[in-house]
């Protein structure tokens, strides 16, 4: 429950933590921390117009993206309080909730006609079908690491004090950073500031959704970002600690995840697209790494 | 066929031109070339008798230009001559466009700026006849012409498959105001005898390079020479807007790539740049500056002192910020082996400016054919091997550096003595004269030819947009079409220099 109000509640926050670094990298005043919020009440607020070249699809898709999301949340727990629906192998589902609003989301761009939105989604599909093997390799592992096979339970049973574990973590950590680059579509896979159709990624796939749908989409990448985020913390809090000061490590794990992304896009600049996948890649090779790991060094959970 | 020979800003009569037909001009215009003459203008003007075509090519190793001229009479076509000489492959559609001359043989003999063609209305923007590629995995994507962002309107359309670009084609046309007409005359009585204002806004960016070739081909004509003091400050103007157009495109270049503080950090300097031409005249893109016959302001030495703090300033951002940024991998893995045009191509199609001269081809008007100050302190030529993004990234920079130095010189020599503005008048009758100008973006032409009152009767502009814009497609070719915008940028080329 708690992470499903985080994320409802901290998620702009988290973009406006990461736009205010990159404006003080740069030299510039730059927005409030609390822009994000008036941004998307002030989309939720306008009317919105509909391209009559598009289905019901068009329409249809930013609700079901960002009810996805918002699903997604349901399913992380948060430290040693259960997730809302929680079962064995509910990471399975994890994943494909979130893919089930991709897929919406692809739909809507492909539903518009415009090449910009085909060339978009066929750029987002690739790289997703890369972040996929990754995403299922690392929780293969840790569930394999930790003997259990529900989110809530893997992270409560992953903290074992030793040197193994360590590593199994930190490397996963490195992994859902990336991961939380890619799905957000921040630098240096997507500028999320450009104007230049051609080089978007995820932006293009909006160009033409307006007011409150916009919103939709919007403030469900920054809860998607944010939820990426609480999995992070999920693996690196141990258990043990109780509720104000949990609340309090979790909510400074994400700040230090905003001013490491925001640091991050001022200090590099965007990848080529076609170096995308080799980024992507480097996922799934690390996953790979600690999978071989814990399955020929430790021999599986103990 | 014999040429006249001439120099930058020396007028002739046109009765002094050689005049042939136009098989002779062609065989000589397609000799000359093959001895490393370089095509300055091309364009048709119809006299009394009929069409006459005018070239004018440059001898670049002798600072001479050379002048000749065909009698069309009746004909309404001729072999063209791109197929042995590409970089007139514009310069033939223009005057097919114009005055329906059709070059037989022209191997793309499409629309260049009109929403129509002057003499067959039925061939209009609407039905350009766009190059398509056919097959399963060929995409279209065509953009503009409205733009994100503040650009000016163009469209491109891209024949694409999957991410690599196969083929871009530029259609332009939609900046067209009919600017050379309108330099023609006065015809009404009233009517200004000067232009400058109009000069200024062939293209926006190159508001100072315009409007010195303008001042420069009026002077010529009135055969007068306007005082050290003018050509200091048109000098230092001109440089100014050199140094802001490169430092805003360093800035341009780096938003692109999503390099924040680069885009950041130069976007702040152009602001200190265009700020010194505001305090000179007014105008932070040196407007109202220039006029034939000297300049509208004077530089005082509180002006120079602030102007030289101000470039030392700059020059020492610009170096730390260019030194950093061009030392970072992941500017340089999206910058370098992006957008390449060869030596080779580069001369065939006849790029001009920074952007040949990243390409290894060693000209720059200022030295080649000085005018003005470039007279007395002469411009070093810089050139690049590469040709790639990169080598147009560093060029800008280098030519920031030299601009900087340049006007730094030019404030320590600078006297107040001779007049700001001295009278232009009597302009020759029955004049032809070229006028040639560096401006940032490349070599920028001005060729007059006057009447009996010594009024222009053809005023014929060439921006090196109207070079450069093939530059650009063949740049991108096998390239990622989300590299374009970053291989647009550096070239950054005029739509309404080219549209006119």
């Amino acid at each position: 429950m708690l992470t499903i109000l985080v994320l409802l509640t901290v998620s702009p926050l988290f973009i406006g933590i990461i736009n205010r670094v990159k404006s003080v990298c740069a030299g510039r005043q730059g927005p409030g921390l609390l822009q994000p919020y008036f941004d998307y009440l002030r989309l939720f607020r306008k009317s919105q117009v509909v391209s009559p070249a598009t289905s019901f699809i068009f329409q249809l898709a930013p609700t079901i993206s960002w009810t996805t999301v918002f699903f997604a949340g349901l399913l992380i727990p948060f430290g040693p309080r259960p997730a809302v629906i929680s079962f064995p192998g509910d990471f399975i589902l994890l994943a494909y909730v979130l893919a089930f609003g991709r897929f919406f989301a692809l739909l809507s761009a492909m539903d518009t006609g415009s090449s910009f939105e085909g060339m978009g989604a066929s750029r987002e599909v690739t790289f997703a079908t890369l972040v996929e093997p990754a995403f299922f390799i690392l929780f293969s592992t840790i569930t394999f690491l930790s003997g259990f096979r529900s989110l809530s339970d893997v992270f409560a049973a992953l903290h074992q004090n030793d040197s193994w574990t360590l590593i199994v973590i930190s490397l996963s950590v490195l992994i859902l950073f990336l991961m939380m680059l890619v799905e957000g579509s921040r630098l240096p896979i997507d500028d999320p500031n450009t104007h230049l159709e051609l080089t978007m990624i995820h932006e293009v796939m909006v160009l033409d959704n307006s007011g409150p749908d916009l919103g939709l989409i919007l403030y469900g990448t920054a809860m998607k970002l944010a939820a990426i985020g609480l999995l992070i913390a999920n693996l690196l809090v141990p258990p043990g600690f109780d509720m104000p000061f949990l609340m309090v490590l979790f909510l400074g794990i994400l700040f230090v995840l905003a001013v490491a992304i925001g640091i991050l896009e001022s200090s590099m600049a965007r990848l080529r697209m076609v170096h995308v996948p080799q980024f992507v890649l480097v996922m799934t090779s690390i996953g790979l790494l600690i999978l071989s790991f814990v399955f020929f060094s430790i021999g599986g959970h103990r | 066929m014999n040429w006249k020979i001439t120099k930058n800003n020396k007028p002739i009569g046109i009765a002094d031109i050689p005049r042939g037909n136009v098989q002779q001009l062609r065989n000589a215009l397609i000799n000359q070339c093959r001895q490393g003459k370089r095509v300055v203008s091309f364009f048709g003007h119809p006299d009394r008798k009929g069409m006459v075509l005018f070239a004018v090519l440059t001898d670049d190793q002798n600072s001479r230009l050379l002048v000749a001229c065909a009698d069309l009479g009746a004909e309404r076509a001729y072999p063209s001559i791109t197929p042995e000489v590409p970089a007139l492959h514009l310069f033939e559609r223009e005057i097919f466009e114009q005055f329906g001359i059709e070059p037989q043989g022209h191997p793309w003999l499409k629309p260049v700026r009109y929403p129509f063609r002057r003499f067959d209305p039925s061939q209009n923007i609407g039905n350009y006849p766009f190059f398509r590629i056919e097959g399963e995995d060929i995409h279209e994507v065509g953009v503009g012409p409205i733009h994100a962002g503040i650009i000016e309107p163009g469209h491109f359309r891209f024949q694409c498959r999957g991410e690599k670009i196969h083929h871009l084609e530029i259609q332009l046309g939609y900046q067209h105001r009919g600017v050379e007409e309108l330099f023609v005359g006065p015809i009404n009585p009233g009517e200004p005898r000067f232009k400058p204002h109009l000069a200024e806004r062939i293209a926006g960016d190159s508001a100072v390079a315009h409007a010195t070739a303008y001042a420069q081909i009026m002077e010529s004509l009135a055969r007068i020479e306007v005082s050290r003091r003018a050509q200091a400050i048109r000098a230092i103007a001109l440089e100014l807007e050199r140094i802001a157009v490169h430092v805003g495109d360093l800035g341009a270049i780096s938003n692109d790539i999503a390099h924040l503080l680069g885009s950041a950090v130069f976007g702040a300097i152009r602001t200190a740049v265009i700020n010194t031409s505001l305090s000179l005249c007014g105008s932070r893109f040196g407007q109202g500056l220039i006029r034939p016959g000297g300049v509208l302001y004077d530089l005082d030495d509180e002006l120079k002192e602030r102007m030289k703090r101000t470039l030392n300033k700059v020059l020492e951002d610009v170096i730390r910020m260019s030194e950093s940024m061009l030392a970072t991998s992941s500017v340089l893995s999206r910058l370098e082996k992006t957008g390449i045009v060869t030596k080779q191509q580069a001369l065939d199609i006849g790029l001009v400016g920074p952007v040949a001269r990243a390409s290894g081809v060693a000209m720059d008007t200022r030295a080649d054919h000085p005018f003005g100050n470039y007279r007395y302190f002469p411009i070093h030529k810089i050139t690049m091997p590469g040709g790639d993004v990169f080598a147009r990234t560093f060029m800008r920079y280098v030519e920031i550096k030299q601009s900087v130095n340049f006007i730094l010189e030019q404030l320590e020599h600078f006297s107040r003595e001779g007049s700001l503005s001295d009278p232009v008048e009597n302009l020759m009758a029955e004049g032809f004269c070229v006028s040639m100008v560096e401006g940032w973006r490349g070599e920028i032409a001005h060729v007059v030819l006057t009447d009996i009152q010594g009024n222009p009767v053809r005023y014929k502009i060439k921006d090196p947009s109207f070079n450069n814009w093939l530059g650009l497609a063949i740049a991108v070719r096998n390239n990622g079409i989300s590299d374009f915008p970053l291989c647009n940028k550096s070239f950054n080329l005029s739509y309404s220099g080219h549209d006119l």
